[in-house]
């Protein structure tokens, strides 16, 4: 009681209170308590990342996709792929469903094993239910919501994925994603005005935390000539926590 | 139910009964108990299956193994073809025969029901090949009254069952028998009786050549020994010394002294599930409930077995008297619940659960149509890893969707990304895959496009003032793309490459000509655009 008493006056004397206004003050500590709440829920989550590739995985928040996550992409299925890619290699089951047109060579192209692979094509209005039934025995799950879900089909959902350890991505938005990736400023190199074919493109792949709001993006190679998916050396379209990697 | 459901007959050989330990010695020694047996023959067998089971519109028929003719129909023989023939001479000397691939699964599989008729007059049928068959002669002979009524029963009960004309032999020892009934004719004289102990006097003058070991019997000619008889003269010790036990053996058949018994066959278990409707249902749900119990009950008697169902074939009757049949798999072994899932997914094809049927149905078969010991399906102690986890989880989808919700992908052969692309639902395996390590000339140059529309979506690209771009027979664009339109949204094209022409099987029917565009548009999205007869399309997009 004393302590607190004493702690009290001891706020009352620093000079930073008197600077803020109450209402400052009080955001503040709301996201301290937020902060707080969040290392407390994650601290089982962010030890569980699942293998990402290392040119987007310092854009993601903890430095790789989380497993029992959900991540939204925005259309762009060779983003898509390049995440699958990581686990696939590693021995996860991929399942992709209500995705009919989900290129199946080049996911094999970008590292996917097509022996993992399930594909669903058309769930129709079950879409959430067969959602969930894979999500209980595949690593890595794609889904595309025909319609917005109710808020809690989408949080029994979560809790299932936290539960099952799967991780998510969802093609379009979703309310509770822990990121959001997206593409922009596409270029494509090797193709002309009647001449050449499309060889390889440069995009900026902006990751949106959901919980800091604070976008990171990064030039990428998506794919480069050789088809490999890297850092491009070209002037980056925003911050980047990575260190560049030579290009060639 | 047809005997094309039903699976091939085990068929035992002597050489099993040689090679048991019950019978260590053969059987001729003196005072040996040589059995009295009967043996059935079906002429020209292959032929009478080959019929039965293609139903040729000639009767000249021919079946042809390895080039060159196999077996002959009768009217086939008067036009002079005869075994070993050439297919080309044989169609020269018979221009209306009908040639037909020999396969001795239709032997088996025909000759299968012959025998289970055969069986209901009486037990203990060996089958020696297909279409002969050998059976202990005292039990029927007693019935019938007399070795050659006995024989002239049962002939006539094969030829009933549809077995051609059968002929018979009845004689000391399996061998003998056979040689009786292959020398009998046909008619009335069609049963051949060799009475007990006249064997070696019946053999005696036959040639040498009936036994079945070609080296021997060459060697035996050129020893100046042609017939049976001459062969049986030999001392018995002088043969064992110079052709071992098998010399030994042949040495006793030909003098008559053929003692192995008979190793009748053991009917195979059947397995068969049927269920009959009555009245005929007509929806899915209540065909599927119908069916449970059953289903319980087939894989209960597999059980009790000791197998495993790994394949299935399911037969639909309807009362428009309409036939679905087909066979699934099962990528582990079906429980009942697989079962009941395989009959409502053939039933319902593509539609929903709950739709009606065009016509009642009236009847469900349920055949095993692979199985395997059940101590190769059994799960470990502390289960089969993750595999079993992943096989639950797409089945229950697969029960909620249908059998082709859930599909495994690979890559085929092809030039389209369409074609390229294989889809086989979950649990089968896939069939008639192109090589993909072929070259392939024309496929699209890597990186390939992350979305493929299935179907692809019909566009438009104009040229700068605004005209559809077209390309002529030569392969010269109209005009520059400038704009690519679907429904109402306009996009800029920016640079473009193209036309390729993709030009596939132009010798036959199913020619495909078509030309090929990659165009990147003013949002830096990629398309491949396709124009072919119907216009323009959007086949795939890089994104």
């Amino acid at each position: 009681m004393f302590e607190y008493g004493h702690m009290s006056t001891a706020a009352v004397l620093t000079p930073e209170p008197v600077i803020d206004e109450p209402a400052a003050r009080s955001t503040q500590s709301v996201q301290q308590l937020q902060a707080r709440i969040r290392s407390m829920q994650a601290t089982k989550l962010d030890s569980r990342l699942i293998p990402t590739h290392p040119a987007i995985a310092g854009l993601l928040p903890g430095g790789g996709l989380k497993q029992g996550a959900v991540y939204s992409v925005e259309r762009s299925a060779m983003l898509l792929m390049t995440l699958l890619a990581g686990p696939s290699a590693a021995g996860s089951w991929c399942a992709v469903v209500g995705v009919p047109e989900f290129g199946v060579e080049a996911a094999q192209r970008f590292g996917i094993d097509l022996e993992r692979l399930v594909l669903v094509p058309h769930p129709g209005d079950d879409w959430l239910t067969v959602t969930a039934a894979v999500a209980d025995v595949m690593g890595v799950v794609v889904t595309r919501p025909p319609k917005r879900a109710t808020d809690s089909s989408i949080a029994r959902l979560s809790a299932r994925l936290r539960q099952r350890g799967a991780t998510l991505l969802v093609l379009g938005s979703w309310p509770q994603s822990e990121a959001m990736l997206s593409l922009s400023q596409s270029q494509w190199h090797g193709i002309g005005e009647g001449h050449g074919h499309l060889a390889a493109r440069e995009v900026t792949v902006t990751v949106t935390n959901r919980v800091t709001g604070r976008p990171r993006s990064a030039r990428l190679w998506l794919p480069d000539a050789d088809e490999q998916v890297r850092r491009s050396a070209s002037a980056s379209a925003g911050f980047s926590t990575m260190p560049r990697e030579a290009t060639g | 139910m047809s005997p094309h459901t039903r699976r091939a007959a085990p068929i035992r050989i002597p050489a099993d009964a040689a090679l048991s330990p019950r019978h260590p010695g053969g059987g001729e020694l003196p005072g040996a108990t040589i059995p009295r047996v009967m043996v059935l023959w079906c002429p020209d067998w292959p032929i009478t299956a080959a019929i039965h089971e293609a139903r040729p519109a000639s009767d000249a028929v021919a079946l042809i193994d390895k080039g060159l003719v196999y077996a002959s129909s009768a009217a086939a023989r008067a036009d002079g073809v005869t075994r070993g023939l050439r297919l080309r001479e044989a169609q020269a000397r018979c221009p209306a025969l009908v040639v037909l691939d020999y396969d001795p699964a239709v032997d088996n599989r025909v000759f299968e029901p012959i025998i289970a008729g055969l069986e209901q007059l009486t037990p203990h049928v060996q089958v020696l090949r297909p279409g002969m068959c050998a059976l202990r002669v005292r039990g029927v002979a007693q019935y019938y009254g007399g070795e050659k009524g006995a024989a002239l029963a049962l002939a006539g009960r094969m030829d009933e069952l549809g077995a051609g004309q059968t002929r018979a032999g009845v004689a000391d020892g399996i061998f003998t028998a056979e040689q009786a009934a292959r020398g009998s004719r046909g008619g009335h004289g069609r049963v051949r009786v060799v009475a007990p102990g006249e064997s070696a006097a019946f053999l005696a003058p036959l040639d040498v050549g009936l036994l079945d070991d070609a080296a021997l019997v060459t060697l035996l000619r050129r020893l100046g020994v042609r017939t049976l008889g001459n062969f049986a003269a030999l001392p018995a010790d002088d043969v064992r010394t110079r052709f071992g036990e098998p010399g030994r053996r042949l040495h006793a058949l030909a003098s008559g002294r053929d003692s192995w018994p008979l190793v009748p066959r053991t009917p195979p278990d059947d397995f068969d599930v049927v269920i009959d409707f009555e009245p005929a249902l007509d929806r899915v749900d209540q065909v599927a409930f119908g069916v449970r119990t059953a289903a319980e009950r087939f894989i209960d008697a597999l059980t009790a077995a000791k197998l495993a169902c790994t394949a299935i074939r399911v037969e639909l009757l309807s009362d428009a008297a309409d036939v679905s049949e087909r066979v699934w798999l099962h990528p582990r072994s079906f429980t009942p619940a697989d079962v009941v899932d395989r009959v409502r997914w053939q039933l319902q094809g593509s539609g929903v659960i709950d739709a009606g049927l065009s016509a009642g149905i009236i009847r469900v078969n349920i055949t095993p149509e692979a199985v395997d010991a059940i101590g190769n399906h059994e799960s470990g102690l502390w289960g089969t890893g993750p595999d079993e986890r992943i096989h639950h989880g797409l089945s229950r989808v697969q029960s909620m969707l249908g059998h082709g919700a859930v599909l495994m992908p690979s890559i085929g052969g092809g030039r389209t990304l369409g074609d390229r692309q294989q889809l086989v639902a979950w649990g089968d395996r896939p069939v008639g895959v192109r090589q993909v390590a072929q070259p392939w000339p024309g496929r699209l140059p890597v990186p390939l496009p992350g979305t493929v529309f299935e179907p692809r979506h019909p566009v438009h690209v104009f040229g700068a003032g605004g005209v559809a771009v077209v390309v002529d027979e030569r392969g010269a664009l109209s005009a520059a793309p400038a704009e690519l339109s679907a429904g109402a949204t306009v996009l800029g094209i920016g640079s473009w490459a193209g036309p390729w022409p993709v030009d596939e099987r132009w010798w036959s029917q199913d020619a495909r000509r078509c030309w090929r565009f990659q165009a990147v548009d003013s949002t830096g999205c990629a398309w491949l655009l396709v124009l072919d007869e119907g216009g323009w399309w959007a086949e795939a997009r890089y994104d």
